[in-house]
């Protein structure tokens, strides 16, 4: 379970680096908080005791904080720019 | 049990694969939705089945809706028409049902098979799950409570002030949305020439 566990957040993380695209992002960043959860889980499942399980109920909740402020974000910057490439995020001052 | 577990585990990997290598946004979610579909049935072999049924309401109910819900709103106009006429050819939903069907024979397998979520050396039942929530880990249940307040309130004024912004800096997407007026169904078409 943990390799599983490991391979989700490394692809997790290959998402992050190569696309450009901010949703693409975001569902990166879920792919890896879901792959950390899962590793809770089974940490739960080796020794038979319920915290990690509350620990990815927790994760859960932060993922869902997480990604209503990262969709305001979202929809704010597309707003201001017909785009969602994160590079022009960059040309951004003040 | 062993092979239910790696036969998740492998329609988890691929369809994440797939997903981070998609150009459309939809098809990444339909796949990202197929991904958390076998991290559930994961979960419920390795003898977590409230989780699962938590992985399936929250992520893949609620946030993957978040995320389909924005991306209907940036949505672009004339493109997106293009679009859903291609969605109706086989081949773009044809892989992810696919893999959802290798998962929905693996659940139906599992259940006839044990009648319970066995081959876990313990089963953590909701019970557990509350009295340990609202025992040890009850300061992080207010402070998770909190994060999600934070967020909420954090969004809300996100989504506000875009508009006034708008207003301030004068930009252009004000006019775009008096031009389009009450039109909503087409609101947002001539955004399409910029995204090109």
């Amino acid at each position: 379970v943990l390799y599983l566990a490991v391979t989700l957040f490394t692809l997790g993380l290959i998402g992050l680096l190569t696309r450009r695209n901010l949703i693409f992002t975001l569902m990166s960043v879920e792919i890896m908080l879901n792959a950390s959860g899962l590793a809770f889980v089974a940490g739960s499942y080796q020794w038979g005791q319920p915290d990690g399980q509350v620990m990815f109920i927790f994760i859960l909740a932060m993922a869902a904080a997480e990604v209503s402020v990262g969709l305001a974000l979202l929809l704010q910057f597309h707003r201001r720019e017909p785009t969602l490439d994160s590079d022009t995020a960059s040309e951004m001052r003040g | 049990m062993l092979i239910a577990f790696y036969i998740a585990a492998a329609v988890a990997v691929l369809a994440t694969i797939v997903a981070i290598t998609r150009h459309h946004a939809v098809h990444a979610l339909l796949y990202l939705i197929v991904s958390l579909l076998a991290i559930a049935i994961v979960f419920y072999v390795v003898g977590a089945p409230f989780l699962a049924a938590l992985e399936l309401i929250i992520y893949a109910g609620a946030i993957m809706v978040l995320f389909l819900f924005v991306i209907m709103m940036l949505n672009l106009g004339e493109h997106a028409t293009e679009v859903e006429a291609g969605w109706l050819q086989p081949a773009v939903w044809a892989w992810p049902s696919a893999l959802a069907t290798v998962l929905i024979v693996e659940l139906i397998y599992v259940v006839l098979h044990t009648g319970r979520p066995a081959g876990a050396m313990h089963v953590v039942t909701p019970k557990e799950i509350g009295i340990s929530l609202f025992g040890p880990y009850a300061i992080g249940v207010e402070l998770t409570s909190l994060l999600l307040m934070s967020g909420l309130v954090g969004a809300y004024h996100l989504g506000r002030r875009a508009y006034r912004e708008e207003e301030r800096y004068g930009i252009n997407t004000d006019g775009r949305r008096v031009v389009s007026g009450s039109d909503i169904v087409h609101a947002g078409s001539d955004r399409a020439s910029h995204a090109a």
